[in-house]
């Protein structure tokens, strides 16, 4: 048979051609944002506002230094008076007036991300694996019921289930404290690991636990030795899942976060130099959020359609 | 995954911990029926101590507040004012949001939002997903480069927005005034009353095209080859084969992808917020900006549980629809 006629199963030369022209034009048009996120972060407050905007540019880390430091505007003669600056950092502030005034607080923000993402992560899927071997291997009463309920608390708008919970953290103490954030999150990707661990679980087969409890192993002894090891990946790509969606999230933590449990995304938007955003340092602080993700994007690449459909689409 | 060795053990474990140990004593000294339940717990004792504490955490952080939501629906409390006394005032919340005309203005802004960035993302989404399926040289490696943005938050990503959108200096509007040649000064994306919404549409189209695209692809991948073999021997043309075979084979996946973003953006916050924060006035209010404002600003306690109830009640008829195509899927 021709190749021609084969117009889906096996497309022409020239229609691979057009396909491949129209999706590089689209992944190259929406990468745009992205580099200009990078390329902001390393221009200095003026080139930054620039009119047109800027492409070429003498890159700087100003943006960084502003990140993580906070400034107060100095008379000339005060900076003069200082001893000789001793990092980029200060040489750049003081030709701006400024001295450096103490650290900002995004170095924090960004630590209580790190916690609370990892220790939501290790929970959810904790729970979430010992809940999907259970549904997995046994005949649980109306499981596809509780299933159903496990899945539909992720589905909850978030800013609903803020209001009750913002009364009873404050009736509990939980209030702006990284536990309480941990906790929420862990809910709220529990369901997610349920369903994706359940997916994995399911291919592996009962006849290995079979054989390893005919051998004397009891329950507990074959579910650890021998279905874990066997769900290595499984468990990995549900953990970078749980970790993204807690890195991410923002409208938990804006409502019921305002200081030391803060995390990074509702810090970001707050970070103000002289006269408005300072544009520079909120994309380096953005950059600096996001390229953990784009390493995770890269290592999950191929299970991220089970991820996105809680297991059901496995390709 | 390889075969079990025949005849051997699994795992040869030569350092029994100290728990298997105490257990096996435990077994020996007990009669035969009650030894097997010491030496390994029942299997149903295992399912629920397995599934119970995922169980009791859902029951704690997600059913427990919805509880005291609903029972604060029907009050007037206020959480601002918590010395207060605290009257029981019947339906009257529910029955002042579904006659308030802002609440209704608030879903319509909320379904403007829902049906046009659904329709964006299914097309180009789905047109991507086609072109990628004729799997030209490279298409893996563009394929990821597409998926990127779906995986970056939506709030610091849809911030660094506001900048791109800054009339004169954003990128955005000096890209659109280049093609168009408006005045970058008069492209004013985020408080011209008519553009708000479109520039939130166009961040979370731009952000999560790559989801439906995917899915999409999935759909389309799953469609055997030879159903388009006895196609071609039938001398069916490729637009009667698109319209017969790929579509509607396609259809399920397509659906399980408009649901998702369909009951996602119902809830849309974070792009909104910070993006427009509902203004100019409330042209950008979604019902999740709403609510937001009458809980957390107004302090308005009783009245924004029964919102919130109103739409949990909503997004749980969506997502019981969305379950049961996510099992049709499923059995593909």
């Amino acid at each position: 048979m021709s190749a021609a006629a084969h117009s889906v199963v096996e497309p022409s030369t020239t229609s691979k051609r057009v396909a491949a022209t129209l999706v590089i034009v689209y992944a190259v048009v929406s990468m745009i944002p992205l580099f200009w996120i990078f390329a902001t972060s390393f221009k200095t407050p003026p080139d930054s506002i620039a009119y047109p905007p800027k492409v070429v540019f003498t890159p700087s880390i100003e943006g960084y230094c502003n990140l993580f430091t906070t400034r107060t505007r100095q008379t000339a003669e005060y900076i003069n008076s200082l001893p000789p600056a001793t990092s980029f950092c200060d040489e750049t502030t003081r030709k701006r007036n400024m001295v450096i005034a103490g650290p900002s607080n995004f170095l924090p923000r960004f630590l209580n991300s790190i916690v609370i993402a990892f220790g939501s992560t290790f929970l959810a899927v904790f729970l979430g694996t010992l809940a999907a071997y259970g549904f997995s291997r046994f005949k649980v009463p109306l499981a596809d019921d509780l299933l159903f309920f496990i899945l539909s608390t992720r589905f909850m708008p978030p800013i609903a289930v803020a209001i009750p919970i913002y009364l009873m953290y404050r009736e509990i103490g939980l209030s702006d404290t990284a536990l309480g954030m941990i906790l929420l999150y862990t809910a709220v990707n529990v369901s997610l690991a349920v369903w994706l661990l359940k997916g994995f679980i399911d291919e592996i087969p009962r006849e290995y636990e079979e054989a390893a409890m005919i051998d004397g192993y009891t329950r507990l002894q074959a579910f650890w030795r021998v279905v874990l090891p066997q769900a290595t990946t499984g468990i990995a790509a549900t953990a970078i899942f749980c970790l993204i969606f807690a890195w991410n999230e923002y409208a938990f933590a804006a409502l019921l976060t305002s200081g030391t449990a803060q995390t990074a995304p509702p810090f970001i938007p707050t970070i103000i130099g002289e006269g408005g955003q300072d544009w520079p340092a909120v994309a380096a602080g953005t950059t600096i959020f996001l390229v953990p993700i784009l390493v995770f994007t890269i290592l999950l690449r191929k299970q991220l359609l089970r991820g996105i459909t809680f297991g059901a689409v496995r390709k | 995954m390889q075969d079990l060795p025949a005849g051997k053990p699994v795992v040869t474990d030569t350092h029994p911990s100290l728990l298997d140990r105490t257990m096996e004593a435990a077994a020996r000294a007990t009669p035969e029926p009650l030894a097997n339940t010491v030496r390994g717990l029942s299997d149903r004792m295992v399912a629920w101590l397995f599934i119970a504490p995922t169980i009791l955490l859902l029951l704690a952080i997600n059913i427990f507040p919805l509880i005291w939501a609903i029972q604060l629906s029907f009050t007037n409390y206020r959480a601002n004012r918590p010395n207060e006394v605290v009257k029981n005032i019947g339906l009257q919340n529910y029955e002042r949001i579904l006659t308030d005309t802002d609440t209704w203005i608030a879903m319509q802004t909320t379904a403007h939002f829902v049906f046009w960035t659904i329709l964006l993302q299914t097309l180009i989404g789905f047109t991507l997903a086609y072109l990628i399926d004729r799997k030209f040289r490279g298409h893996a490696f563009w394929t990821t480069i597409i998926l990127v943005p779906m995986m970056l938050s939506p709030a610091v990503v849809g911030n660094f927005w506001r900048f791109l959108y800054e009339p004169q200096i954003g990128l955005f509007t000096y890209i659109v005034s280049f093609f168009t040649g408006i005045a970058t000064t008069d492209i004013l994306m985020l408080s011209n009353v008519k553009l708000a919404p479109w520039s939130i549409i166009i961040v979370d189209t731009w952000m999560w095209t790559p989801y439906v695209m995917l899915i999409c692809l999935a759909g389309l991948r799953s469609i055997p080859d030879y159903i388009y073999e006895a196609a071609e021997v039938d001398r069916a043309s490729n637009w009667r084969q698109f319209w017969s075979i790929t579509l509607p084979m396609a259809l399920p996946f397509i659906m399980l992808a408009v649901l998702f973003r369909g009951i996602e953006n119902f809830k849309m916050f974070d792009m909104v917020n910070l993006l427009t924060g509902g203004g100019p006035g409330s042209t950008t209010e979604v019902a999740s900006i709403t609510l937001k404002r009458e809980a957390f600003e107004k302090w308005r306690t009783g009245f924004s549980s029964a919102f919130a109830i109103i739409l949990f009640v909503a997004v749980f008829g969506l997502a019981n629809i969305y379950v049961k195509v996510l099992n049709r899927v499923k059995s593909r």
